[in-house]
């Protein structure tokens, strides 16, 4: 083992929460590297590591698992891994078996069936200064003694907290072999979990006081809940309203470097190719990170403080109803904002199915970018009469779509659980760990990865298809003795048009259905189309909303314009939308799956409006 | 009794957790999470809609259960000589392991 060239092949392995991969970003900072294990949706991190005798090290955080008989995809690959049996994963040399000081009963148990596999093993006590602090006395020699492997005391959120581990390890690297015990197969893992409590470990009291103490207020059926109301009421609002001023930003900046660009160059299918599909392209892929971080920055802080889990336990009875999770809640709030920062916070629900749900059912929520189609269509068809109690009619309509989409979207979940042919028990089975500070180092490794993930995974084929629908709008071009606008004339026009036999039933005519394929690249863009198509020059949104409203609402029957309401509720209207979840299934069936079933909503619930509209006299 | 029936914040010594089928993997994960024969529990919390679900000590940690999971878990009170005088601490038989006597 000298003298390899390779690097040695460390594997952190340990129970959730046990602060495995605080331990891994202080083994590795930010050299890291974050990939799927193939063929799954499981995150794979793997880092580089250097020792003080220079020895380079692999180090792979696997998925955490309570048992080395899996339960989950998670906790099967962690098994095949340590055994060596993945594909296209070397076995590791080490398996650097983390456990947390202050929980020892639980996490020794699973050390002790990590030594059943007999291979080398180094168990990393972290947390121990939390243990200290707890008067939780651990005789450190007493269990490397007992259990015949090393055990190192680690604190992860510490600078070089971590110096003694990598020590040691650089010491086991430098023997001829490295040293491993073997626990017989069939053992009592517990009462051998005991008789190491008893021979080294001094507990005073079983859980923490702050704990006991938070969690009494956190968990109390109404402080609890309007804690919990609070704090979602702080999420969904920096997610609305703080990333609004920098997407602005982004926005302009955008529209400003694409004007430049069409100056600089001679007008043609390059300058349009440049300005229209590629920096339009890449500014609609950025514009999406400001949501994505806040939002993220928020969940990492509550995964990492303990209380995400808490606010599923508040949640889960509610949601289980629906064939949800409590921890599908928080994505589906953000989806409130937009649907892809949403459906990349699914990535904390563990079971695979519930995750499904919640990935299926985020794009009903009513999202910003529904808004200004909402605000033109509503502003044209709906007076603004007030009702009763000093609502307003205008905003009942809204609300009520706001509303619709929720319901929609509980109805589906509901009749994907009746209808799913896994019948299984699928088990909450959650662990509430003690809280803890989050550490900002883990939260910024964190945000980076996120952003990462979204930049190169799910903006590769936002920006793709934006392109793609840039040559549907730009070719063929218009003849230079054109009376209709250009967008007539190119695929995208003749596609509308054809589409009109299709949606006649729904009241929308070939203007709106010209309109609709622009919309794809964001809803939003609905509004400019339309001014596009009916040849308005309007500067931006506002002014095109203005000059629109009269044509609409003098041209379209009130039965039209409530049709595209509904429609605009549940249609698949967003590309970045497919995109976020093919990247997060990874795979394109349930991507059209998704699009599918809501193109068939929107296509019913369009033509149920307008032909109820019509029949009461609104066509 | 199974654990669902124990009253809230008062510690029980499990007696088995039943399969609720052969080969029962919910059965087999909890017997793994330290629901064993002997080994004192406690209900600490339960959730606002329906009392679910419930938030069980064991050990060190806290699982969240749904009722259908707890019940699994049989359960027999603490022998009355230990009658513990604050909920939030154990005052668990004799010390015979200093580990189980609180602070």
């Amino acid at each position: 083992m000298n003298a390899r060239a390779e690097p040695l092949r460390l594997a952190l392995l340990g129970n959730p929460n046990c602060g495995k991969t605080a331990l891994f970003n202080q083994l590795t900072g930010s050299r890291q590297k974050v990939a799927n294990y193939a063929g799954v949706t499981v995150e794979r991190k793997e880092g580089r590591l250097r020792g003080p005798s220079g020895r380079q090290y692999a180090v792979l955080d696997l998925p955490g698992a309570y048992s080395l008989s899996p339960a989950s995809l998670d906790e099967a690959i962690t098994r095949d891994l340590c055994r060596g049996f993945y594909p296209g994963e070397a076995a590791p040399d080490l398996l650097v078996c983390v456990v947390d000081a202050t929980n020892l009963r639980l996490h020794l148990r699973f050390v002790l069936e990590v030594l059943q596999m007999g291979k080398p093993v180094i168990v990393a006590l972290n947390m121990s200064d939390a243990a200290r602090r707890r008067g939780i006395q651990i005789d450190r020699a007493a269990l490397e003694r007992e259990l015949g492997v090393s055990v190192v005391e680690t604190v992860a959120v510490r600078h070089h907290g971590a110096r003694a581990l990598v020590e040691r390890i650089d010491e086991l690297a430098a023997q001829p072999r490295l040293p491993q015990v073997t626990l017989a197969e069939g053992a009592d893992l517990h009462a051998e979990t005991r008789r190491l409590l008893d021979a080294a470990v001094r507990m005073p009291a079983r859980t923490a006081h702050i704990d006991d103490l938070l969690d009494r207020w956190l968990l109390h059926p109404l402080f609890g809940l309007l804690t919990l109301a609070l704090v979602m009421f702080l999420i969904f609002q920096a997610v609305y309203a703080w990333a609004t001023p920098v997407m602005d930003l982004i926005e302009a900046g955008t529209a400003a470097l694409g004007e430049w660009v069409g100056g600089s160059l001679s007008e043609g299918p390059l300058a349009s190719l440049l300005v229209d599909g590629i920096i339009a392209g890449l500014g609609g892929v950025i514009v999406f990170l400001p949501q994505i971080l806040i939002l993220f920055a928020f969940i990492l802080a509550l995964e990492e403080s303990g209380y995400l889990p808490r606010a599923a336990f508040l949640l889960d009875r509610m949601m289980a109803g629906a064939g949800l999770s409590g921890r599908s809640f928080i994505p589906l709030l953000s989806s409130f904002a937009c649907a892809i920062p949403g459906i990349m916070a699914t990535r904390s629900i563990q079971d695979p199915r519930d995750r499904l749900a919640t990935i299926l059912v985020a794009p009903l929520m009513t999202c910003s970018a529904r808004l200004p189609v909402y605000a033109l269509l509503i502003g044209a068809f709906i007076p603004a009469r007030e009702v009763a109690l000093g609502f307003n009619l205008q905003g009942l309509v809204l609300f009520g779509l706001y509303m619709a989409g929720i319901l929609s979207a509980l109805a589906v979940s509901w009749v994907m659980k009746k209808w799913r042919r896994d019948k299984g028990e699928h088990p909450l089975m959650l662990e509430l760990p003690s809280y803890r500070v989050p550490h900002p180092r883990d939260l910024l490794i964190g945000l980076g990865e996120r952003g990462m993930i979204f930049l190169k995974r799910v903006g590769g084929i936002i920006f793709a298809l934006t392109v793609l629908l840039w040559v549907l709008l730009s070719f063929p071009a218009a003849p230079p003795d054109a009376t209709m606008p250009a967008i007539d004339y190119s695929l995208a026009g003749r596609i509308g048009h054809s589409m009109t036999a299709l949606f006649a039933p729904l009241g929308f005519n070939w203007q709106i259905c010209i309109a609709l394929i622009p919309g794809l690249a964001a809803r939003e863009v609905a509004v400019s189309s339309l001014a596009t198509v009916y040849a308005l020059s309007a500067v931006d949104d506002e002014a095109a909303t203005q000059a629109l409203t009269p044509l609409i609402s003098d041209g379209w029957s009130l039965a039209t314009g409530l049709s595209l309401l509904v429609w605009f509720i549940y249609a698949p209207q967003c590309i970045a939308t497919w995109a976020a979840i093919k990247r997060e299934t990874g795979s394109w069936k349930t991507m059209a799956i998704a699009a599918g079933y809501l193109f068939v909503l929107a296509y019913l619930a369009s033509l149920l409006t307008y032909q109820v509209a019509v029949r009461l006299g609104a066509g | 009794m199974t654990l669902t029936d124990s009253p809230p914040r008062t510690p029980v010594l499990v007696l088995s957790v039943e399969d609720a089928h052969p080969g029962d993997p919910i059965a087999r994960r909890l017997r793994e999470l330290g629901f064993v024969a002997g080994e004192e529990v406690r209900i600490v919390a339960r959730g606002p809609f329906g009392a679910e679900p419930l938030l069980v000590q064991v050990g060190y940690t806290r699982f969240a259960l749904r009722r259908a999971e707890a019940a699994r878990v049989l359960v027999t009170p603490v022998q009355p000589a230990a009658q513990p005088s604050a909920p939030m601490q154990d005052h668990a038989p004799a010390p015979v392991e200093e580990r189980e006597v609180s602070a």
